[in-house]
């Protein structure tokens, strides 16, 4: 194999954020001129960050760049540009307001002597390449008025127009609804036939093996292996990016489901960009049990869980807690018939920031009797409250007035952990409760979930940790594309497996997964 | 009372006196254009218009030039629109505070710095003489035409230019490369920085280009308006341009137009005060621009809300269909 048939070399990439966290470690990554190389792994895995490196934004901690077998820095997107890479960022960098051969020829508009726009030369080159390269366009439309689809035309002609000759795409059919993803491909392999390399981020195994001539496989952090797609089977590479080395099965009681708190029942979402993100979910979950909700980021739990809390209205189906519907129910209401909610985002949705930890405890109850004197707090009763949490919890703090934003993450999570677990809840949504916090806080909110759920709470357990939902539930279901693809009520389940069904290579029968309702 | 207030407002003379109130506010307004186009909040046009007025008055006495003393106010103006975003863009303060910054420092220190230039206190009545004065033109042509040229004509030569600025900053903004990449920054920094251009510098450029047309407005105060400078004479009109940029929507022709409804309702003011027997009322007329400005700006505000609710409409339109 010649050493120069490689536009892209990367060799020993690591990169170690500030924080300490290593996104990448001896990273090797190589692609071939005119190739469709697809980069591969779950969320987290390091995928963007390598693509960042690649693009200028980041620059890496170790690790050498070959373009054209000439050793690079790259240490700006510009510079990145001018060396022929370009890249399609999953969210558009457009702006609305311009048309688009205005987005298209910003920063290096065409002129008339010198100093006007010549507006007709910018419609003139869109056209051109448009035309070129078969990536229909409307020069003269405002980009506010168009389509997903051709918003992302106009991405990659911004890049072809600036001279790239490897095109980077962050998980491009993200966005996209099926047909748009059809066009997309077409467009992509025309590209490729005209002699361009293209990096194609997703974690879609049907889309990869369609498109794709070869593929890397990232997870946590490093590359596990380089491939040709024809010769990787999709359960091999499920298999590459999901499994691990370790599972720890935790030691928990036996769970008796009661009756049913939470039906959910055929609920259907298609999001502002028209695409489906919910299509026919039904479930229940029971008192005293763990229900847990796995699945690739994107195939609709984020929608799920904000429409169990208030946040998103769906489009059809209904949710019940204790056969009361909670659909178009604000918050307070959602919280007083027994339902607490662990965000995914604490900074935003989970605590206030500047507010200090006592504040923050009692957000959800200070207008409860027993907080209150008359027309003031009773200021010892809400002390007494945030100080046994505090010790409940294990709250690293110096006092209960301690800002909120200086403790570390995963006392943050503890905070609140300690307000949403402790209001005597009927259901609890936990929604990534243990991600980027530290073995200890991981530790106590896993067990606490464990507890409650036995003494008779309903859990429903939201991860993109594969670990953590395969350890704590006690039922699971396996989410992708919108729609439930398995029920597992038996215990018996393991990475490969849920790999499978969370990739879309399998599907249980309706019949199975419906036993997920109780009903 | 109402036909004497009528005879005096069908005159040229009227007409005439809301094209010279409108001139400042208009240039301030465009001030506010340039910079909120940049996604810049300039609250700072008060206290730069204060600042300027003092500086081109001074300028053009120490030179005896009034050609002097307004390119100095668009100096000066200048340098506090790049201090504002030296703060703001390098130093990470907010642009607000900056802006209050600024007009505080119009308060407070223009006094101060004309006692010390010119060991006079609160307004330069004893310098003043024709030649730092900014001289007025006949149209010739015009001019013969009946109430037209009473209207049109005999005007500062600043007023001329703050109308001819709302084209050429309406031809800068929409025709130049540097226009366009001015307003990309302002609507998504995120897209213009990834086609390398630079969102502090463009930023840089929209305040300073702020600061000069706040400049020309403040030297259109001390030296024509008020023929010299005193505390307060700018009297809120940083902040009624800031009202005329809202309600012309951000765009030149916009702003020129709510510039001239400003004007007029400041020309209102002026004559009614003038009326016989209003003395009394005195208090009452005063608020009359004021009172104007927050109606205009009430319309202004439903009509936007109108506006967010039919674009949030359409998606959920296009979903049942």
């Amino acid at each position: 194999m010649e050493a120069n048939e490689f536009v892209v070399r990367m060799e020993k990439i690591t990169k170690i954020y500030p924080n300490g966290i290593a996104a990448n470690r001896d990273v090797d990554f190589a692609i071939r001129k005119g190739e469709i190389h697809a980069l591969i792994g779950e969320n987290g895995a390091g995928k963007s960050t390598l693509m960042k490196i690649l693009f200028g934004l980041e620059q890496p901690t170790d690790g050498t760049i070959y373009l054209n077998d000439e050793r690079v820095t790259l240490s700006s997107p510009l510079e990145a540009i001018s060396k022929g890479i370009g890249m399609v960022h999953q969210h558009f960098m457009l702006v609305p307001s311009l048309t688009v051969a205005e987005n298209i020829v910003l920063g290096m508009a065409p002129t008339k002597g010198g100093l006007f726009i010549d507006y007709k030369e910018a419609v003139r080159l869109t056209r051109e390449y448009s035309e070129k390269y078969n990536l229909f366009v409307e020069p003269d439309a405002r980009v506010a008025d168009i389509a997903v689809g051709m918003k992302q035309k106009v991405e990659i002609l911004k890049a072809l127009v600036r001279g790239a000759q490897v095109l980077i795409l962050d998980e491009p059919t993200a966005v996209l609804t099926t047909q748009e993803t059809v066009e997309l491909f077409q467009e992509l392999k025309n590209l490729k036939e005209q002699g361009f390399t293209i990096v194609f981020i997703s974690h879609k195994l049907k889309e990869i093996k369609e498109l794709t001539d070869r593929i890397t496989i990232m997870r946590a952090g490093r590359s596990v292996g380089v491939y040709d797609t024809d010769t990787i089977s999709e359960q091999e590479i499920s298999r590459l990016m999901v499994g691990r080395d370790v599972v720890l099965r935790m030691d928990k009681p036996e769970s008796v489901p009661g009756e049913r708190v939470l039906c959910v029942e055929d609920l259907h979402y298609i999001n502002e960009w028209d695409k489906k993100m919910l299509d026919g979910i039904s479930f229940s979950v029971r008192q005293g049990e763990i229900v847990g909700i796995a699945g690739v980021e994107g195939n609709g739990q984020r929608e799920l869980v904000d429409i169990l809390f208030g946040l998103k209205v769906p489009d059809s189906g209904d949710a019940m807690i204790d056969g009361q519907s909670l659909i178009g129910l604000p918050q307070a209401r959602i919280r007083t018939l027994g339902v607490s909610y662990v965000p995914e985002d604490r900074m935003t949705f989970g605590v206030a920031q500047t507010a200090n930890i006592q504040e923050n405890m009692v957000s959800d109850r200070f207008s409860q009797k027993r907080f209150n004197k008359g027309p003031l707090f009773n200021m010892k009763s809400l002390y007494d409250e945030s100080d046994k949490l505090i010790m409940d919890y294990a709250v690293l703090c110096k006092s209960r007035s301690q800002e909120v934003g200086m403790l570390s993450g995963g006392n943050i999570q503890k905070v609140v952990v300690a307000r949403e677990f402790s209001s005597d809840p009927i259901l609890i949504i936990a929604d990534q409760p243990t991600r980027g916090i530290d073995v200890g806080a991981t530790e106590l909110i896993r067990n606490k979930l464990v507890e409650l759920s036995r003494a008779g709470a309903a859990v429903l357990l939201v991860s993109a940790d594969l670990n953590e939902v395969m350890e704590l539930s006690d039922n699971l279901i396996v989410m992708y594309n919108g729609q439930i693809a398995g029920y597992f009520d038996d215990g018996q389940w393991d990475d490969v497996m849920m790999g499978e069904y969370m990739l879309g290579l399998k599907r249980q029968s309706d019949e199975e997964i419906r036993r997920a309702c109780h009903a | 009372m109402f036909g004497q207030f009528f005879q005096t407002i069908f005159q040229a003379d009227f007409l005439f006196i809301i094209i010279r109130i409108t001139a400042p506010i208009l240039f301030a307004a465009l001030a506010a254009v340039i910079s909120e186009k940049a996604g810049v909040a300039n609250i700072g046009l008060e206290g730069m218009m204060m600042i300027t007025a003092l500086f081109g008055f001074l300028f053009a006495y120490w030179t005896q030039s009034w050609v002097v003393g307004v390119l100095g106010a668009m100096l000066i103006g200048i340098l506090l629109g790049l201090m504002m975003g030296f703060f703001s863009f390098k130093l990470k303060t907010d642009i607000i505070l900056s802006g209050i910054a600024v007009n505080m420092l119009g308060t407070g220190g223009t006094i101060f710095l004309l006692y010390m230039f010119t060991g006079l206190r609160g307004n330069t009545g004893a310098l003043v003489s024709p030649n730092i004065l900014i001289p007025t033109i006949d149209i010739p042509l015009i001019n013969k035409i009946p109430i037209l040229g009473d209207m049109l004509s005999g005007h500062a030569i600043l007023t001329y230019l703050a109308f001819i600025f709302v084209f050429v900053m309406r031809t800068f903004l929409y025709r130049t490369p540097l226009g366009l990449k001015i307003r990309a920054v302002g609507e998504n920094p995120n897209a213009a920085s990834s086609v390398g251009v630079s969102v502090i510098r463009m930023k840089y450029i929209a305040i300073a280009m702020s600061g000069a047309l706040a400049g020309l407005g403040g030297a259109f105060m001390s030296m024509y308006y008020s023929q010299g400078w005193n505390q307060g004479m700018v009297a809120g009109r940083g902040f009624i341009a800031l009202a005329a940029q809202a309600m012309g929507r951000g765009e030149p022709v916009g702003a020129m137009f709510s510039s001239v409804l400003f004007g007029l309702a400041q020309a209102m003011k002026t004559k009614v005060s003038g009326l016989r027997g209003m003395a009394s009322y005195n208090y009452l007329i005063e608020m009359i621009p004021y009172v104007v400005t927050i109606i205009g700006l009430v319309f202004y505000a439903v009509s936007i809300k109108r506006k967010a609710r039919r674009h949030q409409l359409r998606p959920i339109k296009e979903k049942l269909q």
